[in-house]
């Protein structure tokens, strides 16, 4: 960028004609007028006096206002994204100039500035149409074809996983909204974008939580999303509801998408609307009845008879078929007694928010410890579930079902995937072929993933 | 013809929170019409109330029902304080007084504060019962149809063309009043949304009395403007063009003979209304009569320095003469001609047609741009016995108009308009239009059955049928008695007057086209381009700008001060368009659109137009710079490479232009033309002067433009020339309906309106500073909408116009409404090819015009073309010749323009290869498509049609006014933010209304006004903003449908697809 003429005149800014410059009182800001050669550079004689300008001036003309409106609003989606990712306009046009816009249309700087400016300002006028993206559809202001409006709302709903990650479990309230700028210097998201997307979040959440019926269908009748967003979304209401703990450093390994799935599985085994889905209540929350019902599994652990029967059949299928046969016989005992543990404590609400940092410290870092592939756990877990309904004795097969689904599809999902590959990367992964559990738990299981991955 | 108005009002939604304690509101609506209000109920707690009430009924005057608006607002109900409103809606029912027109109005408006802009939006349901009265004495004209398009409706045919119709309202501006300085922003800006409202109703029945009493059913190019004069008053007036339209049945033959009598909606115009003028008027609006004059004194003694009229390009001054030497001379058919013409228009106090687009044969021949301005001072004392009016003003202007077009040797004015620009007390009032000549038949009775059957006036798009327009040319020329039928493609640029008797210099040719009749060497004309003219080429739009500095001065010094400056201002303009023409290879202007606004310490000029090269005109020479003193080395150098950088830029847009004039035709031999014409064409030759035949000469190898440098505002005007940036690749614009040599549209289109307003932060510049800040401005501009719509390449901007204005001081507003048009670049390439061998825009002309190019070259060709002398002649060839000759010497001593000197002969004979298409994007048209989304879709076009598209029905004119103010502009997003949002609101309840009238699309749509005025350190800001356009319907023409009109109007079927698709 060139000064042509360095003129200082500190001048008594009329503040809304400066307007971008001015709103962020921190900036200290390069801005570029419409005029070819006219550079004007605005900086602010201290951050607090933001009135006071120093304005450089090379030509004798400034614009005062600059406005395209279109019968059709003609958005840029590229611009678009440089503008949901927080971008200020002076920083968008060094994107656009980077990525070659000036070789569009013979285009100078100027042009692209005047361009940029009206963009982010449409996009700021839509997004109070945003908020409730079923109005964008019914208004009258902005004419914006209908496949455009699909994409603005998908894009403003989309969010960084890592952003999500950071969030997720979080208590979406104003103290967390403090905390952003932490979040924004962590992941390198800019403030402006964090806070959309923590905005978003919590408007979700704000229209769903009191809803009945099916969370998904919920946030995609009231939001217009995709499936997979919607997916996306349910996962972090579900989350903040429950205000599942995922901050822990032993959990730090699991990404977004690992927690998003055992989301979908926790709501599609435990809520209520998973056993009865004409029942018109809520997904959001686990159903308490359930986790009351959880402590009657204690008898698979208390029932010492119950327990080596339960050991007897699932050795009995397991022989052979995994190289960590010895270590689970040594240690069935115990594993069984952590799962069952857990499920039995889920009745306080501070247990069921260490859900996931007690099955990884209680399960799954034993399993690690003992060098256990992830085939390996799927196929015991597949059979210790199955041989618990061999057991005569064993009257809450419902339950049970409905808790080891979770479990299970749990081990076998990434929840614990990334941990046990990366302790096991070298130990030979057993052929899943040498393995026969019962066929229709085997095609559950393969229907199960195929739709849930 | 009494009538029962009923309004239903069904339901609301997105209403914003009034009650801040429960985050709801408790709506009702009051609906009123005249004095009579009726109210819904409450509809308590709810963002989306559903009153669905009861039919509310007015009964009424037709006369209140054109005049008033239906006016709904919607409230909050309060219990304890007063009910706050939420917002407006004036819903103009007039399209339902129309039979032909919408029968129902119903659909979502959206609710309107002028304070906080769109709040919700209501659905109404509205019904009008008219009572058959037969009421001799009535006030009231419901049934006549307004258009604001300038060309016959699409699905309409022309019985009667009858001519001019003007009407002019005036009032105080509540803003001005005292009671403005007590009440709310709100309560004043709704006051005076309320009165224009009800003033343009009334100019609109007025109008609509005057036609009906002319015999006519219809207005076409009305055009309604607004003065606000501040402090001494509000005019409204409007002019158009009065019509007998005849609506093409669908299924029916295109020739339906009925007459114009018995045409459905014309048995309005059989009651006589001749007590009209007296009659009382409603609504205390006062009468023209009444408007604010001064005093008779200095009116006589200002009327020298301030009522003069300007004529510029190809126009002349009042000629003392010029009666006399009209047809003195003519030819015996001319003279029939004009017997003709003069008899069917002579009853006509002004001979004037608004219209821009003709329909084939109407257009005999064009003579040039006419216009007249007049610097008026307003007078702050409203004195309603003073005798002068503005009526009086308007009536000057117009005489003056019509005796320039007199002295052009024509009898009538097209593509007629009027403007004003107002600064303080000072206003310009402006009228500008093309002198024509008239096919007198469409202004006469009785002889339409005569040539019914060619008659079919509505205007055709300008695909593929060329053919049959030929036909129709031809039919009416030789029904005009002429002995040699001219070419429907040249004879309107045939000139009008007689070449012994010019009005003006100029360089007369025989046309190149059909060699039989003169033609000038320039033709510059307000109305568009004429369907069957020939171009080679693409046209473009080519913009002249001016700025020029003046004193701060108050009152008659003002006024005499811009009267002086006038002048100087046209004559710069017309050189600057003048040189860019030539710059850009092409010989005639078209849509010429002048502006010049006027601020407290300048003034501003604006020229537009679009530039083609009319084949039958001769072709321009280049532009040859001569220094003045030749000593300097390094000068001589200077001169040379700008000379060179001239003769590039010409080749240049030659390529880009497409424009490849045929020279080749000089290898042509044995010319199809019979000899009999040949030696009438030598004949001619010989016994024109000898001016006339050297000019003609030097027309074989052309040039005839030379531009001294002799100071430095020489130098600049020559730079400024060279500045103007090439459009980018794919890339087109004119500012006329059409685009000159583009024929396949695609479907997409997008309208946007793009205001910028440019402070000058240092008041002591010079006039070229000034220019070149302008300049840049207006290029900044045009650049920034190339990359906003680069995403529709290829396409063109069409009816790009510009509108400038000052606000304040220092400040300069420019508006631009226009519409990008795709199109298909395919074909457009092998049109291209087509058009590259010859002029023609099928193979039959094609052939047609390269034989007789053919022959004009082989005549003219004879002698080597010599350097012609008479500088004299050759400089003000397309300026004026004047009364006033003092005032052009004075020109000349300030040497402030280019001088034109010597005639000098270039020889540009390098053919240039077809233009190759840079750029090969995907198109990606903006088309618009609801998926199941309850919004229909309205599309907005400045344009009288939509590409590829059939208009079925037109439903009535859209005519808004509306004030927005803030008092929050920061929060607002500032000045841009609060332009933004109302220039969006603007179009959110233009296309509300229309989809409530059943329509999907508004033609011949434009943005009036744009007053902007800001306070920032109130933080504070107004706009006023005043829209119209013509609702329609229509629907998609299926791609192979590609009959030429005349068929797809008469089969108007309604099986075609929806056009909201």
């Amino acid at each position: 960028m060139q000064i042509r003429y360095a003129v200082f005149t500190p001048i008594l800014c009329r503040t809304q004609r400066f307007n971008c410059a001015i709103n962020n009182t921190r900036l200290q800001m390069l801005f570029t007028q419409t005029v070819p050669g006219a550079i004007y550079l605005l900086a602010t004689v201290s951050p607090r006096l933001d009135r006071y300008i120093t304005l450089v001036k090379a030509y004798k003309m400034s614009m005062e206002l600059d406005v395209f409106v279109g019968n059709t609003t003609i958005m840029d989606m590229e611009v678009y994204q440089l503008w949901l990712d927080g971008l200020t306009v002076s920083d968008a046009v060094k994107v656009r100039m980077d990525e070659g816009a000036l070789l569009e249309c013979e285009a100078n700087p100027e042009v692209l500035t005047s361009d940029t400016m009206d963009q982010f300002r449409t996009f700021q006028m839509c997004e109070r149409l945003l908020h409730s993206p079923t109005k964008l559809g019914s208004q009258l202001l902005y004419q914006i074809p209908a496949q455009n409006q699909i994409i603005l709302i998908e894009r403003y709903y989309e969010f960084d996983s890592v952003f999500a990650r950071e969030v997720l479990g979080k208590k979406l309230s104003k103290g967390t909204k403090k905390d952003l700028d932490d979040i924004s210097c962590k992941t390198g998201i800019t403030l402006k974008s964090c806070r959309r997307q923590f905005d978003n979040f919590k408007r979700v959440f704000k229209v769903v939580e009191e809803l009945k019926g099916p969370l998904v269908e919920n946030i995609q009748r009231h939001f217009l999303l995709s499936d997979t967003l919607a997916r996306d979304y349910a996962a972090i209401v579900f989350f903040a509801n429950s205000r599942f703990e995922t901050g822990k450093r032993k959990l730090q390994y699991l990404s977004f998408q690992d927690f998003a799935f055992c989301a979908g599985q926790l709501i599609s085994y435990w809520t209520i609307g998973a056993m009865d889905s004409m029942m018109e209540d809520m997904d959001v929350d686990l159903e308490k009845e359930f986790l009351n019902e959880l402590k009657d599994l204690k008898v698979l652990v208390n029932d010492k008879d119950m327990m080596d029967q339960h050991k007897i059949l699932v050795c009995a299928a397991l022989r052979g078929k995994i190289k960590v046969y010895k270590l689970m016989e040594v240690n069935f005992k115990n594993l069984s007694r952590a799962l069952v543990n857990l499920a039995s404590k889920l009745t306080h609400t501070k247990d069921v928010r260490d859900l996931f940092i007690d099955l990884v410290e209680k399960f799954i870092e034993p399993c690690r410890y003992d060098r256990w592939t992830v085939a390996e756990i799927t196929l015991f877990l597949t059979h210790y579930t199955n041989a618990a309904h061999c057991l005569g004795t064993f009257r809450h097969q419902m339950i049970w079902d409905r808790y080891m689904g979770v479990i299970k599809s749990s081990q076998c999902s990434p929840l614990l995937h990334l941990s046990l590959i990366k302790v096991n990367y070298l130990s030979p992964t057993p052929s899943i072929s040498s393995v026969s559990p019962p066929v229709n738990i085997l095609n559950e299981l393969n229907t199960f993933l195929i739709c849930k991955l | 013809m009494p009538g029962k108005l009923k309004a239903k009002i069904v339901a609301g939604r997105h209403l914003p929170v009034m009650d801040r304690a429960s985050d709801l509101t408790d709506a009702f609506v009051e609906v009123k019409f005249g004095n009579t209000t009726f109210k819904t109920d409450v509809y308590p707690k709810s963002l989306n109330p559903q009153w669905n009430s009861e039919w509310f009924k007015f009964e009424v005057d037709d006369e209140d029902l054109q005049d008033e608006p239906l006016q709904i607002t919607v409230l909050d109900h309060d219990t304890y304080s007063a009910n706050d409103a939420i917002g407006k809606v004036y819903i103009d029912i007039d399209p339902l007084l129309s039979s032909e027109a919408a029968t129902v109005i119903s659909g979502w408006f959206p609710i309107y504060d002028t304070i906080h802009g769109i709040r919700g939006e209501i659905n109404v349901l509205v019904k009008v019962d008219l009572f058959n009265d037969l009421n001799r004495f009535r006030q009231s004209s419901c049934g006549v149809k307004f258009f604001c398009t300038t060309s016959i409706p699409r699905c309409y045919r022309a019985a009667l063309v009858h001519g001019f119709v003007e009407e002019l309202v005036v009032n105080e501006d509540p803003e001005y009043q005292w009671i403005d300085r007590i009440r709310t922003p709100r309560a004043s800006n709704e006051a005076r949304q309320r009165l224009i409202s009800l003033m343009s109703g009334e100019l609109q029945r007025k109008i609509g009395l005057k036609v009906l009493e002319m015999g006519g059913n219809a207005v076409v190019g009305y055009l309604q403007c607004f003065d606000l004069e501040g402090e001494s008053g509000l005019v409204v007036r409007a002019i158009g063009t009065a019509c007998t339209l005849d609506k093409l049945i669908p299924g029916s033959a295109s020739n339906t003979n009925t007459h114009p009598n018995t045409a459905p909606a014309s048995n309005a115009c059989n009651s006589p209304s001749k007590e009209i003028k007296e009659s009382p008027l409603a609504h205390g609006c006062r009468s023209s009569h009444n408007s604010p004059v001064h005093s008779a004194c200095s009116s006589q003694r200002l009327s020298h320095s301030q009522n003069f009229s300007v004529s510029v390009p190809t126009l002349v001054f009042t000629g003392m003469g010029s009666g006399i030497s009209v047809g003195k001379e003519a030819g015996p058919l001319k003279t029939l001609l004009r017997q003709q013409a003069q008899s069917a228009l002579e009853q006509r106090e002004f001979p004037f047609f608004t219209l821009t687009c003709f329909p084939p044969g109407f257009l005999v021949h064009i003579g040039g741009v006419v216009s007249a301005r007049s610097v008026k001072l307003l007078d702050r004392i409203h004195n309603p016995d003073e005798p002068e009016t503005r009526d009086a003003w308007w009536e000057e202007i117009r005489q003056e108009i019509k005796s320039h077009a007199k002295a052009l040797g024509c009898h009538a004015v097209v593509g007629y308009s009027e403007s004003t620009t107002i600064c303080e007390e000072v206003c310009i009032l402006s009228a500008s239009g093309t002198a024509a000549m008239l096919n007198p038949r469409f202004m006469r009775e009785g002889c339409l059955d005569a040539g019914g059957s060619d008659q079919r006036l509505s205007r055709q798009p300008p695909l593929g049928m060329v053919g049959s327009e030929r036909a129709e040319g031809e039919v009416s020329s030789s029904w005009l008695g002429f002995d040699d039928a001219s070419p429907p493609s040249c004879g309107f640029c045939h000139i009008p007057y007689d070449e012994f008797n010019m009005p003006f210099p100029a360089q007369l040719t025989y046309c190149y086209h059909c060699r039989r009749q003169k033609v000038p060497d320039v033709l510059f004309t307000t109305i568009d381009l004429p369907a069957e003219a020939a171009v080679t080429g693409k046209g473009c739009l080519i913009q002249a700008r001016l700025c020029r500095t003046k004193k701060k001065a108050q009152g008659e010094v003002n006024a005499t001060a811009i009267s002086n400056l006038l002048p100087f201002m046209e004559y710069e303009l017309h050189t600057q368009l003048m040189n860019k023409l030539k710059l850009r290879c092409m010989n005639a202007l078209f849509g010429l659109r002048i502006q010049i606004s006027v601020g407290e310490n300048m003034l501003l000029g604006l020229a537009s137009a679009t530039g083609v090269y009319l084949s039958a005109l001769p072709a321009p020479g280049g532009i040859q710079i001569a220094g003045k003193t030749p000593s300097d080395l390094s000068y001589d150098q200077h001169i040379s490479t700008m000379q060179k950088r001239i003769n590039d830029t010409i080749a240049m847009n030659k390529e880009l232009y497409n424009i490849h004039p045929p020279e080749c035709i000089e290898e042509v031999v044995g010319s199809p033309i019979p000899d009999r014409q040949r030696s009438r064409l030598f004949r001619s030759t010989s016994e024109s002067s000898d001016e006339l035949s050297e000019l003609d000469l030097s027309h074989g190898k052309k040039d005839a433009f030379v531009l001294e440098i002799d100071d430095t505002d020489a130098v600049e005007d020559i730079q400024s020339l060279l500045t103007d940036a090439p459009m980018p690749a794919g890339f087109y614009s004119c500012n006329t309906e059409v685009m000159p040599g583009i024929y396949n549209w695609t479907s997409g289109l997008q309208m946007f309106t793009s205001v910028r307003v440019y402070r000058l932060n240092n008041a002591n510049l010079t006039n070229q500073g000034l220019n070149k800040i302008f300049t840049d401005l207006c290029e900044n501009l045009l650049k920034s909408l190339y990359f906003k719509l680069r995403s529709m390449i290829p396409c063109c901007l069409c009816h790009l116009n510009f509108t400038v204005a000052v606000p304040e001081e220092e400040l300069i507003q420019v508006a631009v409404t226009a519409v990008a048009m795709s199109f298909d670049k395919e074909t457009q390439l092998a049109a291209d090819k087509a058009l590259n061998k010859g002029s023609g825009e099928n193979e039959e002309q094609l052939q047609f015009s390269m034989e007789l190019c053919g022959e004009s070259t082989s005549s003219n060709n004879q002698p080597t073309a010599k350097p012609s002398g008479l500088p004299e002649s050759a400089m003000t060839h397309s300026s004026s010749r004047d009364r006033c000759s003092t005032w052009l010497e004075l020109l000349r001593l300030k040497a402030h323009t280019i001088r034109r000197g010597s005639v000098k002969t270039t020889s540009s004979s390098e053919r240039c290869s077809p233009l190759p298409e840079v750029r090969s994007r995907s198109l990606r048209s903006t088309r618009s498509l609801p998926c199941g989304a309850p919004v229909t879709v309205v599309k907005m076009t400045p344009l009288s049609f939509l590409p590829r598209t059939r208009i079925v029905k037109y439903l009535g004119i859209i005519n808004m006014f509306f004030i927005r103010e803030t008092t929050s502009l920061r929060e607002e997003g500032g000045v841009s933010g609060f332009l933004h949002s109302f220039i969006a609101e603007v179009f959110a309840m233009v296309r509300a209304h229309v989809a409530a009238l059943g329509g999907n699309a508004v033609v011949s749509y434009s943005m009036k006004e744009c007053v902007f005025m800001e306070n920032p350190n109130k933080n504070q800001a107004q706009c006023l903003i005043n829209v119209s356009g013509d609702a329609v319907i229509f629907v998609r023409e299926s791609d192979q449908e590609a009959i030429p009109p005349l068929i797809t109007c008469g089969q108007t079927s309604t099986t075609g697809a929806d056009g909201t698709t």
